[in-house]
């Protein structure tokens, strides 16, 4: 069947012609991993020359995972998370990091990142919709495990009818967890959050999981504008035993959770250890704040301070906002606009200051349940007499136009659902 | 500052992602901006494909598809025909006075409705005989797809001619391109049939600059004068 085809055409045993980008050879490869030299955080998030290059949101993953001085990864694919995971696979390949592998399934793969984070190095998993799904049960035991790691969440339809286009409804899943979790709008931010986060996670005050959520393919396979230091420079390593739990190793038994169950003894001391033990993982996040604000810049950013008529959004749902903000003030209209870049800890008081001045809040997400606006709502409940619309939404993995969010600026909720046909702009 | 949203409609083969990508690294090249994001099922000749375009003189911020283009692509004619597209129909959501290109020698019967609703919305819709003159200019309907680059450049005067050219150089002797399974042995077959690249890039060329003319001859450049022949053809 190859025969119209030139003989050095590559195929799998399938037939198929083997491309996409290939793994570099490790020899040629492999110094330039090992001569990269540890920087501060400082130096790499602030402080060292971009350059400014137009890659995917997976690329973007790879090149803050090059950076990040990982040691281990393991993988499970899924759509559309899979192409992030294979750009990591070509940096073991390139010498980057130190494991990487396959596992059995997402339950296992999370189980698995979890016995690497406790044996005190720095891990690295990502996964997708039903994937992360699959994976939650084990997920929701990483931060009362007090164990320092990396998901990325790339999001993706979980409800049926099932799809794979990024609907983001998961993230509601995830909320309620105790993983502290970030929202990238755009490929830039799936550089530097993944990268922050690792900071964040294994500051002793913290020790938590750390997910970073994007929205899948329009981000992690659409070009982007990213600013990237040099590769030749990359963070420094975790340092497992300034942490809050001690690590597992054959002098130190894990955290006492894993010797000592407080669920097989119900009585007293075990109701009031397993309440402290909840308490401190929230304690935790509020204690993450201050590093967020440090290296991301705060929980929230805000365009047109004292507008009033704010939007609030994550993930891209920003970026389409931006769009309607700047429609709107072609038009000479001033639209706010918040972003938020950290779920969990929520900017509760950052968003209260934000919407000081508003009187509309409208909340457009890329889900059917509005988990964002209920989020909104809860955070400024007593706080603001601004009337607070949550919408509009979008479904199954649709992007939403801009036009959508124009409609909302420009119309009450209910018009906007009774009229069919966009506003022009 | 000009911005537009494209929408590219076409069917497998057809090389429909590869002209978004000239396209948009055209602009990119020419100091614009550009975002694309391709859509397509399994990669096999014949089913639908379609890539989103946005270009801009300023900055992008939106992601995603585009719902509501200003300017909507036809690569075949089948699109309409069969209705081998994941937007039905084929001018849905197409804003007010918006430009669709058609690659067909001869303008297509439409229905009644679909015509009607085009008048309505005063669209721009122009017949390009892509196909016809990639045929004549390269000798294969392969550079189709370049055709409709060269077109849709000439209407909307994004990119200029020059950079559509580097784009194309580009795209051919690539900086690290990514490309699919299904679009790589294409280009395998595509090279085998030129021969050598140089040529190949320059046939390439041809055909763009020759429908950037067709375009320009038919003064579909300037919308205001096009508008009228554009609006008879749509009320067929």
């Amino acid at each position: 069947m190859a025969e119209g085809l030139q003989t050095e055409v590559k195929t799998n045993p399938q037939g198929d012609v083997i491309t996409a980008t290939e793994a570099p050879k490790a020899k040629e490869k492999e110094n330039k991993a090992a001569k990269q030299r540890v920087v501060t955080p400082e130096y790499l998030f602030f402080e060292a020359p971009r350059t400014k290059t137009f890659i995917t949101g997976s690329e973007a993953a790879k090149e803050a995972i090059r950076r990040a001085n990982v040691d281990i990864a393991i993988s499970y694919p899924i759509t559309p998370q899979s192409e992030t995971m294979q750009q990591v696979g070509y940096l073991y390949a390139e010498g980057y990091l130190k494991d990487y592998y396959r596992g059995e399934e997402e339950y296992g793969v999370m189980s698995a990142v979890a016995g690497a984070s406790r044996a005190g190095v720095r891990a690295l998993t990502a996964t997708a919709g039903p994937g992360l799904m699959r994976g939650m049960e084990v997920i929701t035991s990483w931060p009362g495990g007090r164990m320092p790691l990396l998901l990325l969440v790339v999001c993706r339809v979980i409800n049926a009818p099932l799809a794979i286009q990024p609907d983001n409804v998961e993230l509601s899943y995830l909320l309620n967890s105790g993983v502290i979790v970030f929202h990238a709008e755009n490929q830039q931010d799936f550089y530097d959050f993944p990268l922050k986060a690792y900071m964040i996670s294994e500051k002793c005050e913290v020790t938590l999981p750390v997910a970073v959520a994007v929205d899948g393919f329009f981000v992690t396979h659409a070009r982007g504008w990213v600013e990237l230091p040099p590769d030749d420079i990359k963070l420094p390593p975790r340092e497992c035993y300034h942490e809050a739990v001690p690590m597992m190793d054959n002098e130190n038994p894990p955290a006492r959770l894993s010797r000592d169950a407080p669920i097989q003894k119900s009585n007293f001391i075990s109701y009031q250890m397993h309440a402290s033990w909840q308490q401190e993982i929230w304690a935790a996040q509020d204690r993450a704040r201050p590093w967020i604000k440090k290296y991301m810049g705060g929980l929230i950013e805000v365009v047109n301070p004292g507008a009033e008529t704010m939007i609030v959004a994550s993930g891209s749902a920003v970026s389409q906002s931006r769009e309607a903000v700047r429609q709107a003030g072609e038009k000479g209209d001033t639209i706010g606009l918040v972003k938020i870049r950290s779920l969990r800890p929520f900017p509760t008081q950052e968003l209260i200051e934000a919407c000081r001045h508003a009187k509309r809040i409208i909340v457009p997400e890329f889900n059917c349940v509005g988990w964002m606006a209920k989020e909104v709502r809860s955070a400024l409940f007593g706080q603001t007499k601004a009337e607070i619309v949550p919408g509009p939404r979008v479904f199954g993995g649709m992007s939403m136009p801009t036009e959508l969010i124009l409609e909302y600026l420009y119309k009450t909720p209910n018009e906007a659902r009774m009229t069919t046909k966009p506003l022009t702009v | 500052m000009k911005r537009y949203n494209i929408r590219m409609a076409g069917i497998g083969g057809q090389g429909v992602v590869t002209a978004s990508h000239v396209m948009s690294n055209g602009v990119i090249i020419a100091g614009g901006e550009s975002t694309l994001v391709p859509f397509f099922g399994s990669e096999k000749r014949m089913a639908p494909v379609e890539s989103y375009v946005r270009v801009a003189e300023g900055r992008i911020f939106e992601i995603g598809e585009i719902i509501y283009p200003n300017v909507i692509m036809i690569f075949h004619t089948q699109v309409i025909t069969h209705g081998k597209s994941y937007t039905m129909p084929f001018y849905s959501g197409l804003k007010d006075e918006g430009v669709v290109l058609i690659n067909s020698e001869k303008p297509l019967e439409l229905e009644p409705d679909q015509a009607r609703e085009l008048r309505e919305k005063k669209a721009k819709v122009f017949y390009i005989p892509a196909s016809k003159l990639a045929a004549e200019v390269a000798g294969t309907e392969l550079a189709t797809n370049m055709a409709m680059a060269g077109a849709v450049a000439a209407v909307i005067g994004l990119p200029d001619l020059i950079s559509l050219e580097q784009s194309v150089k580009e795209r051919f002797l690539g900086k690290g391109f990514v490309v699919s399974g299904g679009t790589a042995s294409l280009d395998n077959v595509i090279e085998k049939k030129f021969g050598k690249k140089v040529e190949l890039i320059q046939k390439n060329m041809d055909v763009v600059k020759a429908a950037h003319k067709y375009a320009v001859d038919h003064k579909w450049n300037d919308l205001s004068v096009a508008e009228t022949a554009a609006l008879a053809a749509a009320g067929r």
